[in-house]
């Protein structure tokens, strides 16, 4: 029974995603310095004493782990016991943001862009790597595959200021950078997603020259269906398999926004947080960003096989 | 529709194929449609600010008490005001919420007199309890202020802070009436009045703060005292700012609607001056390196002095560096003029002493100068004849994504030659991630390190007293215990020509007799902006520009061409 055995992988999610928050943790206190470490140091040390305090610092690893998740109980002033708030919304670098702030404003952001630079990466190269495939040994096919090569040697670092130079600076085209109108979008789209079209067209074009070989497409082909059909029809639904697993993790790091992309472009998404929260040691923000990667990652993943599923009628859960 | 497509099949593959082709490509097109529906609906429609400047790194906090760095400053002495403010021009203290203030012969005892006038942006006076209140709450230990230990000063402040003393009544704060109130500190302090006017000191809204937490900022309508209110902040998007009416001086305020932008990028803040989507960048991290020397040639490129000193530590608990004449040795080894000419490229100044040319009642003695016979001499007194026999030290410093941490590589590359060359000594570099190596200074776990410090107030103190043997800012093990009366017993004077030369022999026993540290450059302070455009910004020493005398003027679309 699929339906089973899918809802038994949501609910094994739910332990994996405790064991992934108490490790992300545990690292990322294990990593030296601390959120109050500064240029400047506080007058006095009862002063950075106190900061301490507040965050509950000064307390056993173990014990600010339970706090993280609300499982402390304390004694207040009147002798009375109380459960202690839980830390997991505080953020230590932003006071006076929590955690669900950054990512109520954050994800969107992120998600929009992911989402739209995914839909690129695909619309550029599935056609791509089909038409490849599809002329391949002639010279369509090497301009083709050149081009998918180009995309995957050009890091975002570098088309993305080329992109800017060209199109926003010179020719004033789009924005410089920025996030208030779908004229903004674009840029940050393009050189998001450029890199992944070319991964994407090269995994399609490998997967139907491999599917050719396969004895359905010669029975295919001797039944005198046209190529065309053959590979759009048959031949397209099995090598497009490699693309979706690939596409999973994919989408998952394309929605949770990008360091790079979000620094060249100024954008206030969730992956300038993912990277600065780990350097400033803001530990309930990257703890609860973790968290938030590793939920996308396990739902894609689980969307993965069940897309196998679909796709493939040799495939079968339960 | 079956029969159709066979017809068309028959009659034509090629029309056929593209039906098909059209037919596939249709669902993830409506798919992207979709996806751009529903980001257009994310998107926001606002109105267009009057003034867009770029800021630098997005605001830790906007909260007075516990802002630290100077970008988010800049953003919070808009909103809230304390008793005295900065000048536009000068960066001096002038008359805030309070119109005047008497001090006593002793200089113990200030009086000061609320603005009957003094109201929230929400509409409701602002009276001396307010101060009081406001205050109180910087001293309080659960605020975890980090500059508490400016108040400290206050009678009976420090061991309120430490819960030595619990009573609030205690403190040297007092509220006279409505409209006065009296302070009492623990001695002459000569720079109160500027430390009046530091974000620490603002007036905060009790109510909000009481009810909301530590979300008080998100409150809205938001009761500020200053001269603009919160109208939204989004973080790493924008902090927009709106006239606040109710402000004593509203009608001097000169913009209705300010954009502060976090900008983390160098270039990506040049390329949006350059496109004309902000109007003023002012930040020193905020300067491509790579295209200083360009840049600094533009009319539109404003260059200055600015109260901060780049320096190096040693490790004073470190063998050799424990023997003076090794410090002294890779201080005259230190060739000063060729960083600044060579590297930082900014119009910063060389500096022989600590404290930087231009703070107020002050002038430094003469340091070191460039003399390396000198250092091979005094190295060899030392033991290490020609760097012969020197331990390999190393020399710390952090990594960070804007000009700055490329700055640091740069000059720690350049003072590895020297010593190499001058002294025959060979330091390994060492470039650590920025809170681990502040950590690791803290902890004196460090040989020499790369340093920086900028004044928080217009006075010699804010650079010397962080060298007293207790202060967390001292960072190099370095205890004199005559450097420590000398600092405290100037702090005591109110004859300023007496102080200083307090100041004065504290500083030369700094960097030129027992020399735990070694000044590099005094910084230039940076900005770009079109002055036929924007007008209202003045170049001071504590890069201070107050927010409601800053303008553009409007229809004025001449460009300044660079040269």
């Amino acid at each position: 029974m699929p339906t089973v055995y899918f809802i038994k992988r949501l609910l094994l999610g739910i332990p994996l995603l405790l064991v992934i928050s108490f490790l992300a943790f545990l690292l990322v206190h294990a990593a030296p310095g601390g959120p109050f470490d500064r240029e400047r140091n506080p007058a006095s040390p009862e002063i950075k004493r106190a900061l301490e305090a507040r965050y509950h610092l000064n307390e056993p690893l173990l014990k600010q782990y339970l706090r993280y998740l609300g499982l402390v109980w304390e004694k207040d002033d009147q002798g009375q016991w109380h459960r202690a708030l839980a830390g997991f919304n505080a953020s230590m670098r932003y006071r006076n943001h929590s955690v669900s702030d950054i990512l109520q404003q954050g994800l969107p952001v992120s998600m929009s862009l992911g989402a739209l630079s995914f839909c690129f990466a695909m619309g550029i190269g599935l056609p791509l790597g089909f038409f490849s495939a599809m002329r391949r040994g002639k010279w369509e096919d090497y301009v083709g595959s050149f081009l998918a090569i180009s995309a995957v040697c050009v890091p975002a670092l570098v088309l993305g200021p080329i992109l800017v130079m060209l199109l926003a600076i010179k020719w004033r085209v789009f924005p410089v950078a920025l996030w208030s109108s779908p004229w903004h979008v674009v840029l940050p789209t393009v050189t998001l997603g450029l890199f992944f079209s070319g991964r994407i067209a090269r995994l399609l074009r490998e997967g139907l020259l491999n599917i050719f070989q396969a004895e359905f497409i010669t029975a295919a082909r001797a039944k005198g269906l046209d190529e065309f059909s053959i590979l759009l029809k048959h031949a397209f639904r099995i090598a497009v398999l490699p693309v979706v697993s690939y596409a999973g993790p994919l989408l998952a790091d394309l929605l949770t926004g990008s360091f790079v992309i979000e620094n060249i472009f100024q954008l206030p998404g969730i992956g300038l947080h993912l990277v600065n929260s780990s350097l400033n040691k803001d530990y309930p923000v990257v703890v609860g960003l973790s968290l938030v990667y590793a939920t996308l990652l396990i739902v894609l993943n689980l969307l993965v096989d069940a897309a196998y599923a679909l796709l493939d009628p040799r495939v079968k859960y339960g | 529709m079956k029969a159709s497509t066979d017809a068309t099949e028959r009659t034509n593959p090629s029309l056929r194929r593209f039906i098909t082709g059209s037919r596939a490509l249709l669902k993830p097109s409506a798919f992207c449609l979709l996806i751009l529906f529903l980001l257009a609906g994310c998107l926001r429609r606002e109105p267009p600010a009057d003034l867009i400047i770029v800021n630098g790194n997005e605001p830790e906090s906007l909260d007075p008490a516990i802002v630290t760095g100077v970008s988010e400053m800049r953003i919070t002495r808009s909103l809230f005001e304390g008793l005295v403010r900065l000048d536009p021009k000068k960066a001096e203290p002038i008359p805030g919420l309070a119109e005047r203030w008497e001090i006593s012969p002793d200089g113990t005892s200030y009086t000061f007199w609320l603005r009957p006038n003094a109201a929230w942006s929400t509409g409701e006076p602002i009276t001396a309890q307010d101060v009081f209140y406001s205050w109180r709450r910087t001293l309080d230990p659960a605020t975890a202020a980090d500059y508490a230990g400016q108040l400290f000063y206050i009678r009976n402040a420090e061991p309120f802070f430490n819960r030595k003393l619990k009573d609030p009544a205690l403190l040297g704060i007092h509220t006279v009436s409505e409209h006065e109130l009296k302070v009492e500190l623990e001695h002459p302090v000569a720079f109160f009045l500027d430390l009046c006017a530091l974000p620490a000191m603002a007036v905060v809204p009790r109510q909000s703060i009481e009810k909301f937490g530590d979300h008080w900022l998100a409150q809205r309508p938001l009761p500020c005292s200053g001269p603009y209110e919160l109208d939204a902040w989004r973080l790493n998007d924008k902090v927009r700012l709106k006239k606040n009416v109710h402000y004593w001086d509203s009608v001097n305020t000169q913009t209705e609607l300010v954009d502060f932008l976090p900008i983390g990028s160098a270039n990506t803040a040049l390329n949006l001056y350059e496109t004309r989507e902000a109007d003023v960048v002012w930040d020193k991290e905020l300067i491509p390196v790579e295209l200083l020397d360009v840049l600094t040639n533009r009319p539109d490129f404003h260059t200055f002095a600015y109260l901060g000193t780049y320096f190096y530590r040693f490790n004073v608990t470190r063998k050799p560096l424990d023997d003076p004449r090794v410090r002294k040795a890779f201080a005259l080894a230190t060739d000063k003029r060729r960083i600044v000419r060579k590297l930082t490229l900014g119009g910063e100044k060389p500096a022989s002493h600590y404290v930087p040319d231009g703070v107020a009642h002050y002038h430094s003695p003469e340091g070191l100068s460039f003399d390396p016979p000198a250092a091979r001499e005094l190295l060899a007194q030392a033991g290490f004849p020609g760097g012969k026999g020197f331990p390999r030290l190393e020399y710390a410093f952090y990594s960070a994504a804007g000009g700055g941490g490329r700055m640091q590589s740069k000059i720690a590359v350049e003072l590895q030659q020297m010593w190499r060359d001058e002294l025959g000594i060979e330091i390994g570099l060492r470039q650590i991630e920025r809170k681990i190596f502040f950590n690791s200074q803290s902890r004196l776990d460090y040989d020499l390190s790369a340093s920086s410090w900028i004044g928080d107030y217009n006075d010699a103190n804010t650079f010397l007293d962080m060298f007293l043997s207790e202060s967390g800012n001292n960072r190099t093990g370095w205890r004199n215990a005559r450097y420590d009366r000398l600092v405290s017993e100037a702090n005591r004077q109110t004859d300023l020509a007496y102080r200083a030369n307090l100041f004065q022999q504290a500083e030369t026993l700094l960097i030129n007799e027992e020399i735990p540290i070694v000044p590099l450059y005094f910084y230039a302070g940076f900005s770009y902006f079109n002055p036929l455009k924007i007008v209202g910004i003045y170049q001071n020493i504590l890069d201070e520009h107050p927010l409601q005398y800053i303008k553009k003027i409007s229809g004025h679309n001449s460009v300044v061409s660079s040269k």
